[in-house]
């Protein structure tokens, strides 16, 4: 079956979140991906919202992390310090995010465009809960179109800690041992990060790229594992639950 | 990347955010407050316009409950809106309408920043944005959890909590946390203030007339808010009998001597979503996007919709009233009834 990039991310991020994990997830692409992970692969991933749904059965894709949808019979509803103590306490596996720009740490900006923190070129919503659950949850991944600009060497501001300066800089900061970028899920290609440098490297390609575009579109020199698998496309089966039962009105995958 | 400035030279020197903090942590300043705050059980049913008038004055620091377009008190927040209240401090904690309605009502000028001009899978509000990047409001950045957990110290009646989010980041450099290390562990830790508003206006399912509350759904961060701030106004869907709090007092979330004032305002989430009872009106706050891109429509929405209007029901039925609000609960409901 044909798909689109926003599918291809979805459904390899559905496969990373194994049975019995915890992710804590926002509106949009990871709470499809999430959604579809549990159709398929994982029927008892936990989903838990940072408003405090946890373990909802989502009917709808939700607008709000706080809407009613995101405790739909669920098995708590709780409130903001419970879910976030949890993933400060260990308990959360995974969580995704979303930003402008990404450097080779995994470090995240969604705060400003900019050298004026008063006066911004263009000021984002700011963190959130991103800087929280990329702080306190074991793995963050990250689904994004990949290109030089998003991916680049210099954030104007780091909203959410990747691997700060690389090395063992992040947990010499304070931020939990163990922590940190785990996937970055573009279009081209699945990146993870070397264990000793912490930098970007590449695990896979995706289905109709060459490692020339994947580096091509990236604004600073990537790591390559040593060998690198051809990303799975789409299986049939992840594309009809994600576009009948996930995503139904095509609100994320039509984008 | 710049980081934290150092607050002095010496050996164990911490590392500081370098914004400012807009309101005092001090807990026994709280507790002086809260020596003379009411705890009599009286009756405090009021008035929309009565409390904003006499609760909240020019320059105070206000936070409000719910998470953006869920559960929030509407009515109060445009009663501010259209008292002309300026120069207000916000806590900008999941907020998403709220803020939007209040900065287009050029009523903040500093905000403690977790998540604000976005309005999550809607989209950007044009005009917060336009504020924001003008550098007119003074900004201190945080992060939800941050805000929750100011809440909670606050609520625990101490100065600051220790946390393990923000470090390492310019979250953390353009906020005012410090950096301490746990006397037990040596662990480095974010240092939050307590943050006690001067006022919160949050946004309940039911209560009584002497504030006992109840909340149904997600509560977000607005039990400690609730305790946290210095003088609190409920709006409530529905008023019920005191003997029904006493009937099942586990169900009570926010007690009476948290509480100042209370208002019955059945609908009052609109156009938010208010759990088990409503939908957000998804098509009212497209509007309020789409009339953004053109501060000059955005002024002619806001005298039709809040500046030209006498109050809160005036607004709803300018929205389609009671018919609006049917629809608005099947899609609460999952009934398919177009």
């Amino acid at each position: 079956m044909e798909y689109n990039a926003m599918e291809l991310m979805i459904c390899i991020a559905a496969r990373n979140l194994e049975d019995g994990a915890t992710v804590v997830v926002g509106t949009g692409a990871p709470c499809a991906a999430a959604m579809l992970s549990q159709k398929i692969y994982s029927p008892n991933l936990c989903i838990l919202f940072e408003a405090g749904g946890v373990a909802p059965i989502l009917p709808t894709m939700p607008i709000s992390v706080g809407d009613s949808r995101t405790f739909h019979k669920a098995i708590m509803a709780s409130s903001m310090p419970e879910v976030m103590e949890t993933c400060q306490r260990g308990m959360v596996d995974y969580t995704f995010l979303g930003g402008a720009q990404i450097d080779m740490y995994g470090n995240i900006n969604s705060t400003m465009i900019g050298d004026n923190y008063q006066k911004p070129k263009v000021r984002f919503p700011g963190s959130g809960g991103a800087n929280d659950l990329a702080s306190l949850c074991w793995r963050t991944m990250m689904m994004t179109v990949q290109d030089a600009r998003r991916f680049t060497d210099k954030l104007d501001f780091i909203t959410s800690p990747g691997y700060l300066k690389g090395g063992r800089s992040r947990y010499d900061a304070g931020l939990p041992e163990g922590t940190g970028p785990y996937r970055i899920i573009t279009n081209m290609a699945v990146m993870g990060f070397d264990d000793e440098t912490k930098w970007m490297m590449v695990l896979s390609i995706n289905p109709g790229y060459s490692r020339q575009d994947v580096q091509d579109n990236c604004g600073f020199e990537l790591k390559w594992a040593k060998k690198i698998d051809d990303t799975k496309p789409p299986t049939d089966e992840e594309l009809r639950i994600l576009r009948e039962e996930v995503d139904p009105h095509h609100y994320i995958i039509g984008r | 990347m710049a980081l934290g400035t150092r607050d002095n030279d010496t050996e164990g020197a911490m590392l500081s955010g370098k914004n400012e903090l807009f309101t005092d942590p001090d807990p026994d300043k709280a507790r002086a407050f809260f020596r003379n705050k009411s705890r009599s059980m009286t009756p405090k049913l009021s008035q929309i316009k009565d409390v904003v008038r006499d609760m909240i004055k020019d320059g105070d620091y206000i936070a409000i409950g719910g998470f953006g377009a869920n559960r929030i008190p509407t009515a109060i927040v445009h009663e501010i809106v259209r008292q002309h209240k300026k120069h207000l401090g916000f806590a900008g904690h999941t907020s998403t309408h709220d803020f939007q309605v209040l900065i287009a009502g050029k009523c903040i000028d500093r905000c403690d920043v977790a998540y604000i001009i976005g309005l999550e899978a809607r989209g950007l509000s044009p005009n917060a944005r336009r504020a924001v990047e003008s550098g007119t409001i003074k900004l201190t950045e945080w992060t939800n959890a941050s805000l929750s957990w100011r809440l909670k110290a606050a609520a625990m009646g101490i100065s600051f909590i220790p946390t393990r989010n923000i470090l390492g980041t310019n979250t953390f450099d353009h906020s005012a946390a410090k950096m301490i290390t746990c006397p037990f562990t040596g662990k480095k830790y974010a240092a939050m203030p307590a943050l006690f508003p001067d006022f919160a206006a949050i946004h309940v399912h039911e209560a009584d007339i002497y504030g006992n509350c109840r909340v149904y759904g997600a509560s977000v961060s607005d039990f400690d808010l609730a305790k946290a701030s210095k003088r609190v106004v409920i709006t409530t869907e529905r008023i019920i009998p005191h003997d029904e709090i006493r009937r099942e007092p586990e169900k009570t979330v926010i007690p009476y001597w948290c509480v100042d004032a209370i208002i019955e305002v059945p609908y009052g989430s609109y156009p938010g979503n208010m759990p088990y009872e409503y939908f957000s009106d998804e098509e009212h706050l497209k509007t309020w996007l789409k009339v953004e891109r053109d501060p000059e429509e955005l002024e002619i929405f806001l005298q039709e919709q809040i500046y030209g209007v006498k109050d809160f029901y005036e607004y709803l039925n300018l929205n389609g009233g009671i018919e609006k609000m049917k629809k608005l609960r099947a899609i609460e409901y999952l009934i398919n009834n177009k």
